[in-house]
């Protein structure tokens, strides 16, 4: 339970530095982009190159904050956005658990593809320069979500429902694993980030109950096969199989080193 | 046991599922067709669309809270700030703080040159609605006149002899649309129940006369005449084949 705990804590924690103006000496702005201690610029790497491709220039605060953005996933954490960051998680982790509770069955004509994502990543980036908008920026529930909960407002609690149903009654994980072009975005820019999940065999009593947990099954192929590191860039380090595994064969790993000297 | 329990999920299962559909169909009819105005520096908005970035950093930077961030139920596209004048105008900030904290260049950061500022900025422009306003009427009120901080330039007060008492002068107020920045401080301050001037976003109001015209006042616009050919050449067959062939009678 350590993580998860641990990643509610920081969720709500960074919703409640943006929602309070009491604290814009901290963190100002929303998720697409803020400030940091009124100084460090932060922006949604997806969205500045939307804009990018939308009309063709980008200021340099906007392009900075990008840098900063894709440095400290893209080098550090991974795609530790969605697990840690992103206020959609909330929703889509209660709803497999709802999902899981209740047992629903998943909807055999409703089978999504995990490379739907990246097909319509590509798509948004065509679209966006083709219409020169954003385009994922205007229709972003990441985005109405959060600021729904930072300006406030009520429309954004519909869609948040709507996230909920999709991923409780239509399709499991729809959303984060399935549809999300920034979930994607993330994934690719992260693919040889340093903090990784590792497994060790020789510990692992093969009873899957990380794989069970896991919201991006795939990444996890090596369980109960060998000793490895989650090397993909969609496993979104959220913990949940160190949590779950009550054999102590998952750890978080920073630098690769020490796997090399046990072998 | 077990089917009743099933039938009970299944039904809430379905029943969620209407109410979700349901809302994403009343946005797909939403028709709130509201005016509204961008902030400073936004004026043109395909531009401005194309650029922002949806962080509310300006909405957070004004100081009378003028800008309000779109949620989905609101006219503007979603997430993009706005503001209201009738609610709470723009009160043109001499360092315009929220064109300072656009991250993306969305508000132009032309404006804070010194240069520019806030007397260039072109968020609208006020209209009279002469039926409404009371000075039109022949009753004294200047408080939108008061209130412009480009008084005498943007909004002028125009005097004109009223026939129904032969004393009196109307005093009307009058929109010069080469000052007015939009700034929406003439309708928070009319005193009519709902503003008899308001501002409105420059592309509803501006028409565009085209290049053809030339003034005979102006000297840059003589130049148009230059080499220009005046042999006008007229079909004079048209006129005829006209009236012979089209079945005038
Ligand atoms: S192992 Fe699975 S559950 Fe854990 S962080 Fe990776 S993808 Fe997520
Ligand atoms: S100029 Fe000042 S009052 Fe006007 S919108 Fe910007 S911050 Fe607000
Ligand atoms: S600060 Fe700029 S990018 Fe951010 S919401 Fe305002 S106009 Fe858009
Ligand atoms: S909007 Fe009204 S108050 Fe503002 S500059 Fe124009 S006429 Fe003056």
């Amino acid at each position: 339970m350590k993580y998860l705990i641990l990643r509610r804590v920081v969720q709500i924690l960074i919703l409640a530095l943006f929602a309070f103006s009491a604290f814009d000496f901290i963190l100002k702005g929303d998720l697409s982009s803020s400030k940091l201690f009124s100084t460090i610029p932060l922006s949604d790497p997806f969205a500045v190159l939307q804009i990018y491709l939308a009309s063709f220039s980008i200021d340099f605060m906007a392009l900075l904050g990008a840098c900063v953005v894709l440095v400290l996933y893209g080098v550090f954490l991974g795609r530790a956005f969605c697990a840690w960051v992103c206020p959609v998680n909330l929703i889509t982790d209660f709803a497999a658990f709802v999902r899981v509770k209740f047992g629903f069955k998943s909807n055999k004509s409703l089978v999504l593809s995990k490379n739907l994502r990246y097909y319509l990543l590509i798509l948004v980036l065509i679209l966006s320069f083709t219409l020169s908008l954003p385009v994922f920026e205007g229709i972003s529930y990441i985005g109405i979500v959060h600021r729904g909960i930072i300006f406030g407002g009520a429309s954004w609690l519909f869609v948040a429902f709507v996230i909920f149903c999709i991923d409780a009654f239509l399709s499991p994980r729809a959303t984060c694993s399935h549809l999300c072009p920034l979930g994607a975005f993330y994934a690719l820019m992260t693919r040889f980030a340093l903090l990784k999940i590792e497994h060790k065999v020789s510990k692992c009593t093969k009873c899957y109950h990380c794989v069970s947990v896991c919201p991006e099954k795939q990444v996890l192929w090596m369980i109960g096969k060998e000793s490895a590191s989650v090397n993909s860039g969609e496993c979104i380090r959220c913990g949940r199989c160190i949590d779950v595994c009550n054999d102590d064969a998952l750890s978080f790993n920073i630098f690769d080193l020490r796997k090399k000297d046990e072998k | 046991m077990e089917s009743r329990r099933e039938f009970f999920i299944k039904s809430f299962k379905g029943l969620c599922l209407c109410a979700g559909g349901g809302f994403l169909a009343t946005l797909a009819l939403k028709a709130d067709e509201g005016v509204f105005l961008r902030p400073p520096g936004a004026e043109d908005e395909e531009r401005f669309l194309s650029k922002c970035i949806r962080c509310g950093l300006c909405v957070k930077a004004c100081p009378y809270d003028t800008l309000k961030l779109a949620s989905l139920l609101d006219a503007p596209a979603n997430g993009t700030p706005f503001f209201k004048p009738r609610e709470i105008p723009c009160y043109l900030c001499e360092d315009i703080p929220c064109i300072k904290d656009c991250p993306t260049d969305a508000l132009d950061k032309n404006y804070l040159k010194k240069e520019n500022g806030v007397k260039e900025l072109k968020m609208g422009i006020a209209i009279v609605d002469s039926a409404s306003c009371v000075a039109h009427w022949g009753i004294q009120c200047d408080a939108c006149y008061r209130a412009c901080p480009l008084i005498d330039k943007a909004l002028k007060i125009e005097t004109k002899r009223n026939e129904r008492t032969a004393k009196h002068a109307f005093l009307l107020p009058v929109v010069d649309h080469e000052y007015c920045v939009g700034c929406g401080l003439c309708e928070k301050a009319c005193i009519t129940e709902e503003a008899a001037i308001r501002v409105l976003p420059r592309n509803y109001v501006l028409g565009k006369a085209g290049a053809h015209y030339v003034k005979g006042w102006d000297k840059q616009d003589e130049n148009k005449l230059k080499n220009v050919g005046t042999q006008r050449k007229l079909d004079d067959k048209k006129a005829k084949d006209y009236l012979n062939a089209e079945d005038l009678l």
